[in-house]
């Protein structure tokens, strides 16, 4: 009997390997094909990775889609110097293994520029393979410093410490507040980076912390402990570098104990309206540090918007303003290079690398974005305050 | 006579162990050498090694010591943690080869050292307590590496629970450890060649262990604790002694996977409770007390959600129902009747 299942299960794995590897043998065919489409001067191969399942689903999700909106548009309007987009997009899961193995899928598939990717872990995983490869990676909203480490990796979103320091900076040289409580989540990479970047730079704008308040993934859903050691030590503004589900939770609680600090937030608590069964008038007046308010005025932004609406029937969130910005990026500076698809993904990333540093892109997130050659984008901070239920710049 | 046909048969069935192994090895070096292995492929090659080792680690647990371990992936970030902290520190003083294999002995020995500790109070009890304790175990060792802040600079080591300005390091310092954000930096110094390598050794040593007198006492055990006490067994030694190895290779499985990617981080998703669990289908799936079963079932069961990716938002659904499927396949009564009717062995047989 165990024979007989082992014998069995040597079966499906040497079918599964045949499988694997019959993939194997097609994956050169297609690449080729992929050549022979090129010289005909058809397609621009782009992929992209995120989490479109599991707990980080959102994120990946709104990239996805952010992108897509991007890519058709571009499509529509005659492409990148002439030639078409072909878009695909890997799921990671929030996982730096599994990241790794979408983007080589990826790769088989014959991409030649790499939008990705979503989250900071993987993303750190990733850009050790793109490097090795040599290929253009644009990472919309992987925040972590190490994310684009090498000469061939850009970013749209700032970077953690970029977050905490300019948060500071706000906070000091605006005189907002100088007694200072932060809650963060100490379990989650986003939220500590800015966490510990704010502390750092904090005292340099005469901010003084007078509670520092942590709590995990596996804990988020009473705060009252932590407000009420904020309420305790006097703060006058309460730092919320988290997302915006356990804002959410923070801003009744506190409300629930007569605790009334100015709240400050980073880009996380984009989407804080939105959050079903939210009173958004306990959102009055909470400040945002955030490069995309789904609500304002300019028309790029109205109309990604409603392009984005009429697709699938929700607001984009500040990560696909990120993915849409990430796409046309890539392609002002395949067009700075003259790039065409005929070229291999390792000559792209050499011609897009030099063009980097020559751009400048309005996008959605910022106007005037640059790059310097560590890959960081220059733009400005923008803050906004909630006012009468609606984002308002501040 | 009998005896030294049943010593043959084992050594038979461990050489074709070992044997399927070596020539998965040599057909996957040669395709890759051959450059028909696409990227995707390649890059799976380490982690199957890793969950195959750590489905045979678990199996020594779960099957022949038959006690239950829901923590088996808190090992596996144990060794990993320990081996990839230590690569860190030497990255610059250390030539790659034996850093690495340092590193390999360094995150088992902590993880069987941990195996252990664990292992003195709850093996001695009788009972699920082990599944309850090492579940505990998983979730508190990726908590704790979660607030854990290490930093080096001039004057040594700095330690933290709080956060890395905490540390109060010089200006030269660097944060080795940093809380939820992990170790970055890790040298990937794990290949297909080492990850073979490793494999075929824990199964040499788990093999081994089975045929050899403790592998019987610790099987005996497992039959029926009382006879075996009764004929003078040490119950306690003998568990140990097994849930310690399967640690330690579980640790081993973690060094892999920390020189694998360059960031490590404890995160529900590679060290939590669902890692555990996914190891334990791999164990149920391959065959309880099966060695040779748990590899294939590792390595099948990594690829398919992976092979799958063409399907996009359906693979993870197809994923479970096929899990489901096999699993009724092999162990439903009915199915099993069915099999046993349709066997390749009886229709052999009718052919006799």
């Amino acid at each position: 009997m165990k024979k007989f299942t082992s014998v069995l299960l040597a079966v499906a794995m040497v079918a599964t390997m045949l499988v694997g590897c019959g993939a194997k043998t097609e994956a050169p065919a297609a690449t080729e094909n992929a050549a022979v489409e090129a010289a005909d001067g058809s397609v621009f191969k782009i992929g992209g990775s995120g989490p479109i399942t599991g707990g980080a689903a959102v994120y990946g999700l709104a990239v996805q889609r952010g992108a897509q909106i991007a890519v058709e548009e571009i499509n529509a309007a005659g492409g990148i110097n002439g030639y078409q987009i072909d878009y695909n997009f890997a799921d990671d899961e929030h996982d730096a293994e599994k990241a790794v193995n979408g983007y080589n899928t990826l790769k088989d598939w014959g991409m030649q520029m790499f939008m990705g990717t979503t989250t900071s872990g993987p993303c750190v995983a990733v850009v050790e393979k793109t490097n090795e490869d040599n290929m253009y990676q644009i990472t919309p909203s992987g925040s972590a410093v190490e994310c684009i480490k090498y000469p061939n990796a850009f970013r749209v979103c700032f970077s953690d410490p970029g977050q905490g320091g300019k948060s500071a900076q706000y906070i000091g040289e605006n005189k907002i507040a100088s007694k200072v409580a932060v809650i963060y989540d100490s379990s989650d990479v986003y939220s500590t980076g800015i966490y510990q970047s704010f502390k750092a730079d904090a005292a340099n704008y005469g901010v003084e912390l007078v509670a520092e308040e942590a709590f995990t993934a596996d804990n988020k859903t009473d705060f009252t402990i932590q407000l009420q050691k904020a309420k305790d030590a006097g703060a006058e503004l309460v730092f919320l570098p988290i997302y915006y589900s356990e804002a959410a939770l923070i801003l009744s609680q506190a409300n629930n104990m007569g605790f009334a600090p100015m709240f400050f937030g980073c880009d996380g608590l984009d989407g804080i309206l939105s959050v079903e069964d939210f009173d958004t008038t306990l959102a009055e007046g909470v400040m945002l540090l955030t490069p995309f308010a789904a609500d304002a005025e300019d028309e790029a932004t109205q109309s990604f918007v409603s392009a984005y609406q009429d697709a699938f029937g929700e607001i984009p969130i500040q990560f696909a303003a990120d993915a849409y910005d990430a796409i046309y990026i890539m392609k002002a500076a395949l067009e700075n290079a003259d790039a065409t698809p005929e070229m291999s993904a390792s000559e792209l990333c050499e011609v897009m690398k030099a063009a980097m540093l020559e751009i400048t892109v309005d996008g959605l997130t910022g106007a005037g974005m640059t790059w310097t050659e560590d890959g960081e984008v220059n733009k400005e901070p923008k803050a906004v305050k909630i006012v009468d239920g609606a984002y308002t710049a501040m | 006579m009998k005896k030294k046909m049943n010593m043959n048969k084992s050594t038979k069935s461990t050489l074709i162990t070992i044997g399927m192994v070596v020539v998965a090895y040599i057909i996957m070096t040669i395709l890759a050498n051959a450059g028909v292995l696409s990227s995707l492929m390649k890059g799976l090659l380490v982690p199957l090694c890793i969950y195959a080792i750590i489905a045979v680690a678990l199996n020594l647990t779960v099957g022949i010591l038959g006690e239950l371990s829901l923590g088996h992936a808190g090992f596996m970030c144990v060794g990993a943690f320990t081996s990839s902290f230590f690569s860190l520190c030497f990255k610059e003083t250390m030539a790659a080869g034996p850093r690495f294999l340092l590193a390999i002995v360094i995150g088992a020995l902590v993880s069987a050292l941990f195996g252990l500790l664990i292992g003195i109070p709850v093996l001695r009890l009788q009972g699920d307590y082990l599944a309850i304790v090492t579940l505990a175990f998983g979730e508190i060792i990726k908590n704790v590496i979660n607030v854990l802040y290490v930093g080096r600079d001039a004057n040594g080591f700095h330690f933290s629970l709080k956060d890395a300005m905490a540390l109060n390091m010089e200006a030269d310092g660097k944060v080795l450890i940093n809380g939820a954000q992990g170790i970055t930096g890790t040298p990937n110094d794990s290949n297909f060649t080492v990850g073979a390598i490793l494999l075929v050794v824990t199964l040499i040593i788990v093999l081994n262990l089975i045929n050899s007198r403790s592998g019987r006492a610790i099987m005996a055990i497992r039959d029926n604790r009382i006879a075996a006490e009764s004929v003078g067994i040490n119950i306690t030694q003998f568990k140990l002694l097994a849930f310690s190895i399967s640690a330690g290779l579980a640790g081993l499985a973690g060094v892999l996977y920390a020189h694998n990617l360059s960031i490590l981080q404890a995160q529900p998703k590679n060290f939590g409770y669902n890692m555990s669990i996914m190891i334990l289908v791999y164990v149920v799936l391959g065959g309880i007390g099966n060695i040779r079963g748990s590899v294939i079932a590792s390595v099948i069961l990594v690829l398919l959600p992976e092979l799958m990716r063409e399907l996009n938002d359906y693979r993870m659904l197809i994923y479970s129902i096929v899990l489901i499927g096999i699993m009724l396949f092999n162990w439903a009564p009915k199915a099993r009747l069915l099999r046993e009717k349709y066997s390749l062995k009886r229709l052999l047989k009718k052919d006799n």
